[in-house]
This record gives structure tokens, C-alpha cells and sequence, in this order.
């Protein structure tokens, strides 16, 4: 049994539109690990949401394909699976939880009905009674208040924090070896937020379940993940343990990132942004994607895309500056 | 004191209120923000609805016979009215009232056949373009503008003269009628529907696009359905009536509503009873059905149940 849970390998998904090719995923390699928590860090745009649906196969229809590379999910690739094949995988071992609670529940069914429905299929000729009783437990697991009242109720009915724990119960009842999640906490206000945050993080204590935890947020990266991977452009620019990351960031844009983070201590002083736009993802440039936008840019930079180079223990950057020294 | 000081509502005021009260079943009116129930409109409804399933046992006379000598006889409560037909005769000396009650059956039939075909149909349609998409979606959707620009009365006349008249063209030509708005409206729910969080949830946990299709669209159009049917049950019975009078409906002597305006349509300014009665029976029925499908609505509304 190897280590890794989950590996992706020069993934590539573009949009064919008939302007023209949008490469939103291009050239994505991580490794996700048996039992940790890796984020996945970006600005919006970047391929993060993309990356997340080209591994569970569900694109979004008009023109998103996945060219090329490879999904390994415990050794087998996913790019190679029938539809019908996919289906069993989902749910089962690969799950996920999206960003708006709002609309992730089924306004028309309770919450009981929807839990059931995930339980079903995991449990197949169980009575109702059984399943019943497994749908308040999830609940329970969730910490959710009073699971025997709530399980009859309509999402309309709870709070967003509320409904984001259940599309989490529902999510982890098929007990799957990854879970997803993209931007689960960015919908809810901050002190729910820190809740959802402890909670995520004990159900995968428990299940030992990993997961790919996607967020623009770093703040949210130091409390969550094990690994940070830091994507600009469609590709992951620096990867590594998240002390290292945090402590010494080897990619300029990485920097820049944490940079703009606000913090609590010292003055009020002007908050650091980074110049610029990222570049359009249907003409990329030949060399670093970061290139326009880098304080450090050297002729180099703009001529050929720096490969991926080891910084350190498990650390890697994509840049010619970490190259040379 | 503030109470003391309002002014007492006026006579006039409170039968406003008590007849808004009655017909329409305001949201405003009631503190619970459901709907109050309409009583007044299902009572309608229900009177026709036992009407048409009872009708050998309530009709007082045939509907079919004709009694020349009693032709034209007014209402039983005027000048000239006859206590054995107590809405009046018609040309032939049929009971008006008796072929009121046998014209609620074809009526309701119409109805729900009709409701039952052409908007399950449009239902099954709007469904699968919406959510497929794509060219599927195209062609469907194509199909659906050319049957709107069929001219619906005239395709029915001209169903009834291939086909010869009765029921099974009359229900043809109204479900081609209806089954194309039906499919439009419910496309357009499902366009904004698939585009929810918890269908690529559903997906996620593995279901299969037809399972998608009927297990969590399904289920969120069945409001817009049921609004769709009531609404339609107007326009359904105004068809049947409609068809009827110019002749392309249910053959006399068969009592239809339809055909009982047309009959009367001639004779309006000495024997008014003829046409209007059956008339009055419609609008009565059209409009109930409309109002208890407004309060329909609030109460299936899931966000409106249980506040």
C-alpha cells in the first residue's frame, strides 16, 4: 500500500471555445496523502475548482475537456473509467462539499430524506428504520443540535452553518477516501467558520479520510492542511509542508501572497497587493506565468518556463531564482 | 386610547373586506402568511365536480329530449317560468339545467384528459431539454416554437373534419395546444434548477442523469406544474367551449357548455337564459379553478410551509 491516497499527474483540462482555447488546468501535478490535508491555494480563476472537478470527471458542460494526464486514485486512474465506473467511485471514495450551502440541498426534500438517499446506496437492503437511525447518527457526528427533530426539517429551515454540516454528513456517509472540499467555509460568517473548520478536522481524524481542501484563504491553510500547494495560472507553483511554506516561501508569488495576508500585530500600515492581473489564460506566455506581475523578473524569467525545482524536504518551486540558488 | 381614536370601519368598508375575504385568499390578509383556504371557490368546484360524476342522478329531466311544446320557457322564477325547469327551456325544449349538469361531465373530462396528456407531455419535454441540454435541447426547443406558431382553433377544425368529431380529437387538439408552453415554462425552471450546488451534489454522490432528472428535478417543477395545470384548466374548458360553438367539439345532441352558448348565441335578446346560463357556469368555474390554484401554489411552496 503506498502512501499516497490520491496523485495527480500533468493534469490538463481546457475550455474549447470558439474564441479559442482557454487552459485553465495545464501541466497539474500534486500528491495528495493517506490521512492528511492538503490545500490548495490560489486567486480566483486560477484552475483550483477545475482541478477539483477534472478529478471527480464532472466538467462543466461547454467544451471543458481533459487533454491529457493522469488521476490516480489509490493506484487507478480515473481518467480510464466508464461513466457507469465513475459512478460507483463517486460517493464512495471520492466525495465533496462545495462552497453555498444555500443551494446544496434539494429545497424540496428534509434534510432526512437527502441523507437517506446517500446511506441507501452504501447500505443496500437495510430497512428504513435502519437507515433512519444511521441518518440521525451522521447528524450526530456532525454535531448537529437535536439530529431526531432536525431530520425531519426542510433546509429552508436552518442556518447556513447548520446546512453546511449536513452537506458534510451527507458527504461523509459513504465513508470516502477523499473528500473535496471547495471553499467550504467561504459562505459562512467567521466565528461559524472556525466551528466548521474544528469539525472538518476531527471527521477526518476519525475516518482517516483525506482531503483536498481548496481555499484563496491563507489563514485558513495555516489551521487546516498538513501541505499547502499554490497554484497561479493553471499550474502549481510552489508545494511543501505549510510551516515551510509560511516560514520560507521560495516562489516570489507565493511571498507576495502571504505578504497580503493582514495581520493582527504591528501598525495599521498599508496592506501589501500585488500588481497587475494574471495573464490571460487563452494566450499564455512563453515563460513564467508570474512574470508580469514579479518584483524580481529577469531576462530568463520571460524567455522559458522554469521547471520544478526541490527546495528542500518535500518543498518544491517552479522559478529560476530558487534554481540558482 | 390610540384604539379609541381609530376610526370605526364603514359599512362599505367591511363588505369590501368580507368579500376580498371570501374570493381572493390575500397573503396580506392572513397573519400566518399562508394563504387562508377558498372556501367559496372549492365549493364551486366540488358542486361540478359531484355535478358531472352524479349527473343521471341529479338532472331532473333528460338532457336529450325535446319538448317542443314547452320551448324557450324562462327561468322557473320569472314571469312565464315553469316549476319543472328551473333554469328555462332551450329552443327545443330541453331542461337547461338538466343539460347543465350532464355538460359538467364532458367538461371535466376534457380537462383532465387533456391537463393529463398534453402537460405530461410538456412536463416529460421541458424536463429532459432543459437538463440534457445541448442539441437535444435545440431540437425540442425548435419543436416547441413550431407549435406555437400552429394557429391551435384551426388545426382542430381540421383534426374534426379528418377525424370526424368527438371526445378523442377534441383531447388531441387541446393537448397539442397545451403541451408546448407547458415544455417552454418548465425548461426554464429546470435551466436555473441544474445549475444548483445540490445537483452537482447529486452527481457527486454518484446518481445517474435520469435518476437526476426525476428524483431532484422532477420533484422542484411539480409547484410550477400544479400552477401550470390550474391555470390551464381555464383555458382548457374555454377550448372545449370554444370548439364546441363553432361546431368542431363534441356532436349534438350531447350537452357541452361550449355548445350551449352556441346554441343560444342567436336567441340572446329574447331568451337570454339560453346562452347565459351555461356561460355564468363557466366563468364560475374558471375563475374558482384559477383562485384555488393561486392558494394551490402557497401551500405547496415548501419555503411557505411550517413559517
Amino acid at each position: 500500500m503506498s502512501d499516497a491516497i490520491l496523485e495527480v499527474r500533468d493534469l490538463h483540462t481546457h475550455f474549447f471555445l470558439r474564441r479559442g482555447v482557454v487552459k485553465a488546468v495545464d501541466g497539474v501535478s500534486f500528491t495528495l496523502k493517506r490521512g492528511e490535508v492538503l490545500g490548495l491555494v490560489g486567486e480566483s480563476g486560477c484552475g483550483k475548482s477545475l482541478t477539483a472537478l477534472s478529478v471527480m470527471r464532472l466538467l462543466p458542460k461547454g467544451g471543458a475537456r481533459t487533454l491529457k494526464g493522469e488521476v490516480l486514485l489509490d493506484g487507478e486512474d480515473l481518467l480510464e473509467r466508464t461513466p457507469a465506473e465513475m459512478r460507483e467511485i463517486r460517493g464512495r471514495r471520492l466525495s465533496m462539499v462545495l462552497q453555498d450551502p444555500q443551494t446544496s440541498l434539494n429545497p424540496v426534500f428534509t434534510v432526512g430524506d437527502q441523507l437517506r438517499e446517500a446511506i441507501e446506496r452504501r447500505r443496500q437492503g437495510a430497512s428504513l428504520s435502519e437507515i433512519m437511525k444511521e441518518a440521525v447518527a451522521a447528524l450526530r457526528r456532525v454535531e448537529i443540535a437535536a439530529p431526531e427533530q432536525r431530520i425531519g426539517q426542510y433546509p429552508h429551515q436552518m442556518s447556513g452553518g447548520m446546512k453546511q454540516r449536513v452537506v458534510g454528513a451527507i458527504a461523509i456517509s459513504g465513508e470516502p477516501q477523499v473528500l473535496i472540499a471547495d471553499e467550504p467555509t467561504t459562505a459562512l460568517d467567521v466565528t461559524i467558520q472556525l466551528q466548521y473548520l474544528k469539525l472538518l478536522k476531527r471527521l477526518q481524524a476519525e475516518n482517516g479520510m483525506a482531503i483536498l481542501f481548496i481555499t484563496h484563504d491563507f489563514g485558513v491553510v495555516g489551521r487546516m492542511c498538513d501541505r499547502v500547494a499554490v497554484m497561479y495560472a493553471g499550474r502549481i507553483v510552489e508545494c511543501g509542508p505549510v510551516k515551510r511554506i509560511f516560514e520560507a516561501p521560495a516562489h516570489p508569488y507565493t511571498r507576495a501572497l502571504i505578504a497580503s495576508v493582514p495581520k493582527m500585530a504591528g501598525s495599521a500600515g498599508r496592506l501589501a497587493t500585488i500588481e497587475g492581473q494574471p495573464p490571460s489564460l487563452m494566450d499564455l506566455p512563453m515563460g513564467c506565468r508570474f512574470a508580469a506581475r514579479c518584483p524580481e523578473v529577469e531576462q530568463r524569467c520571460l524567455d522559458a518556463y522554469p521547471g520544478t525545482v526541490r527546495v528542500g524536504d518535500e518543498h518544491t518551486a517552479d522559478c529560476w531564482k530558487v534554481a540558482a540558488g | 386610547m390610540a384604539i379609541a381614536d381609530r376610526p370605526s370601519p364603514t359599512a362599505e368598508q367591511r363588505r369590501r373586506a368580507l368579500w376580498r375575504a371570501l374570493l381572493w385568499p390575500s397573503r396580506e390578509a392572513s397573519p400566518r402568511r399562508t394563504a387562508r383556504v377558498p372556501w367559496v371557490p372549492i365549493a364551486i368546484i366540488a358542486t361540478i365536480v359531484v355535478m358531472a360524476l352524479f349527473a343521471p342522478l341529479l338532472a331532473p329531466q333528460s338532457p336529450i329530449d325535446q319538448t317542443l311544446r314547452d320551448k324557450l320557457l324562462p327561468p322557473a322564477w320569472m314571469a312565464g317560468g315553469s316549476d319543472k325547469y328551473l333554469l328555462g327551456t332551450d329552443a327545443f325544449g330541453r331542461d337547461i339545467l338538466s343539460r347543465l349538469i350532464y355538460g359538467a361531465r364532458v367538461s371535466l373530462l376534457v380537462a383532465v384528459l387533456a391537463l393529463t396528456a398534453g402537460g405530461g407531455v410538456g412536463l416529460m419535454i421541458g424536463i429532459t431539454a432543459g437538463y440534457v441540454g445541448g442539441a437535444v435541447d435545440n431540437v425540442l426547443m425548435r419543436l416547441v416554437d413550431a407549435a406555437f406558431t400552429f394557429p391551435a382553433i384551426l388545426f382542430a377544425l381540421l383534426l374534426a373534419v379528418t377525424m370526424g368529431q368527438g371526445l378523442g380529437t377534441l383531447v388531441i387538439a387541446i393537448s397539442l395546444l397545451l403541451w408546448a408552453s407547458f415544455a417552454r415554462v418548465i425548461r426554464g425552471e429546470v435551466l436555473a434548477l441544474r445549475q444548483r450546488d445540490f445537483v452537482a451534489l447529486a452527481k457527486v454522490r454518484g446518481c445517474s442523469t435520469l435518476r437526476i432528472m426525476l428524483t431532484h428535478i422532477l420533484p422542484n417543477v411539480l409547484n410550477t406544474f400544479m400552477v401550470l395545470v390550474t391555470l390551464n384548466i381555464g383555458v382548457v374548458i374555454i377550448a372545449e367551449a370554444s370548439l364546441s360553438f363553432l361546431g368542431a367539439g363534441i356532436p349534438p345532441p350531447t350537452p357541452t357548455w361550449g355548445l350551449m352558448v352556441s346554441e343560444g348565441r342567436g336567441r340572446i335578446a329574447d331568451a337570454w337564459w339560453v346562452a347565459l346560463i351555461p356561460g355564468i357556469a363557466i366563468t364560475l368555474l374558471v375563475l374558482s379553478v384559477n383562485l384555488f390554484g393561486d392558494w394551490l401554489r402557497d401551500r405547496l411552496d415548501p419555503r411557505l410551509r411550517q413559517l
